[in-house]
């Protein structure tokens, strides 16, 4: 058995003790409760854990299946997070086939770009030929109705859910010095201290936040906010031997990571109020959709990318 | 021999069946909202409105198994019986009631054939505008065929059935159906009321239908 393997047992086991910790909690207040009025709160509560148990496991399952797990895993999260998304964008029948594309061709051909390494057609293809080509395939069939809005929320989609997504298999193939085939632990890395971060952030600000960040959005405050990003940056510290940035470089990325997805989880905030819904999908039980889970993800990965090949490429 | 060919026939339209349910499952995501009704067992016609073809397979996909094995889709004989597969499709896999939607060329009564599948236990999936809409408008007006039920079997629950977004999945003259969320959505039932007109029945149940469809976006 490999290190990296070694290592990402030891993070699974770790991941699923912490798992095994909660969910004892949720039974420990069950108990405590009422048995006839069971609190939805708990219940839903209850649910996210089921969740995130299949969530681990599928991640921990791709990861320890290699390069090919790992872009599969991430191309079917981007199919479904696309789909969320292009649900609720403005179109016409006039852009069908360029949603066709987008669907079965242009996103399919992002991922194997990034399981093949080819980093110039991946950095390419969605930002310029996708960004050209679809309007032009748009316009072809002749309707201007709302056209600029029908091409950007489609282009948007894409950038989003698939070009975004597919930076975090795009980890894997990051190139560092002495660092060997340890960068699959990097997508680890970044998905525990964002996905925490999120949830401290959450329970955090509940207790002690007080000035909201833009209360017309989203609940979030500052105080949780700091204090989310605050934890990300210590759980970071203490993932350091997984990563090539040492402790200090570690809880920096994990800040910058962390502080990157939740603002992007108020970004998508933002659009989800505009378009009257609480929730993307109702794919993942008690969480909503996988944009709704995984948005802070999608926001940090190409940030998260960018600054450790800047840094540590 | 033919009991064989029939157990045969059967198989092939169950399996043909899930086929078409996980295929609606895994391209639109389709998903039931049981917002005005419980999936229970109980004698219902499902009445929808109609803008693609893929929206019978749709209703018909997101019924728990228990109610799917007793629901059959009232549908148009010409479409459905143009090919043997189609045929096949018809009357093996969907089990439809199947109608002649011109009347000049009508040989039986469709009210009479919804309401003898209704006697036979069998609650059914129905489209009251006639074809598919086409247009601007949310919805086309009704035939009188619903309120026909609703008055010879007055016990029956006449559920309003939206189905959200096909029109985009698939408009008419597309191939490649787009893979975007489908959402069922299943209101509170109306019954014919004593005395009500035709005219007003249509109306109220055409109402009911369209408040169900989630707000019109800008």
């Amino acid at each position: 058995m490999s290190a990296t393997t070694a290592d990402l047992l030891t993070l699974t086991l770790w991941i699923c003790v912490l798992l095994i910790a909660l969910g004892l909690f949720g039974e420990a207040m069950r108990r405590r409760g009422d048995p006839d009025r069971p609190s939805p709160a708990l219940e839903s509560y209850l649910m996210r854990v089921q969740s995130w148990w299949a969530m681990v496991i599928l991640l921990a399952l791709a990861l320890l299946l290699g390069r090919a797990g790992v872009v599969v895993l991430f191309g079917f999260a981007s199919f479904a997070a696309l789909r969320e998304f292009l649900t609720l964008t403005a179109k016409a029948q006039a852009d069908h086939i360029a949603l066709a594309l987008a669907f079965f061709v242009i996103l399919p051909l992002q991922f194997v770009f990034v399981g093949l390494r080819w980093e110039g057609a991946s950095a390419t293809f969605i930002p310029i030929y996708a960004f050209l080509g679809l309007p032009i395939l748009s316009a072809l069939r002749g309707n201007p109705q709302r056209f600029l809005i029908r091409v950007a929320e489609t282009q948007w989609g894409l950038m989003i859910a698939v070009f975004c997504v597919s930076y975090v298999p795009a980890l894997m193939m990051l190139d560092l010095p002495d660092h060997g085939d340890r960068a699959i632990l990097l997508i680890a890395f970044l998905v525990i201290v964002v996905q925490l971060g999120d949830l401290l952030e959450y329970f955090i600000g509940r207790r002690i936040g007080r000035r909201r960040i833009a209360p017309g959005l989203a609940p979030k405050t500052w105080e949780g906010m700091a204090s989310g990003v605050a934890c990300a940056a210590a759980i970071g510290a203490a993932l350091s031997w997984i990563t090539p940035f040492g402790p200090w470089g570690a809880a920096a990325m994990a800040a910058a990571a962390s502080a990157a997805g939740q603002f992007g989880s108020l970004v998508m905030a933002a659009i989800k109020r505009d378009r009257g819904i609480k929730d993307w999908s109702h794919m993942i039980p008690g969480q909503g959709g996988v944009l709704d889970q995984f948005d802070s993800v999608v926001f940090a990965a190409p940030v998260f990318y960018h600054l450790a090949r800047t840094f540590w490429g | 021999m033919d009991r064989l060919r029939q157990i045969f026939r059967r198989f092939l339209a169950d399996m043909a069946g899930n086929g078409i349910r996980l295929f609606a499952r895994f391209i639109t995501a389709v998903r039931a909202d049981w917002r005005g009704i419980a999936p229970e067992p109980g004698l219902r016609v499902y009445f929808a409105n109609h803008t693609s073809n893929g929206d019978m397979p749709m209703v018909w996909s997101v019924l728990p198994p228990a109610l799917r094995r007793r629901t059959r889709p009232v549908a148009a004989a010409d479409y459905w019986l143009k090919t043997p597969l189609r045929a096949f499709a018809g009357r093996d896999v969907f089990r439809a009631v199947l109608i002649d939607r011109r009347p000049e060329h009508r040989t039986s009564d469709p009210v009479a054939a919804m309401v003898a599948a209704l006697d036979e236990g069998s609650s059914l999936i129905l489209f009251p505008e006639g074809g598919r809409n086409m247009g601007p408008e949310p919805l086309l007006p009704f035939k009188a065929g619903l309120y026909n039920i609703g008055v010879q079997r007055p016990q029956v629950d006449l559920v309003p059935t939206w189905i959200a977004n096909l029109n985009s999945i698939m408009p008419k003259g597309e191939i490649i159906p787009l893979p975007l969320i489908c959402t069922v959505t299943f209101g509170t039932p109306l019954h014919v009321k004593p005395g009500e007109s035709k005219e007003a029945f249509l109306a109220r149940a055409s109402e009911a239908l369209r408040t169900l469809a989630p707000e019109a976006r800008p």
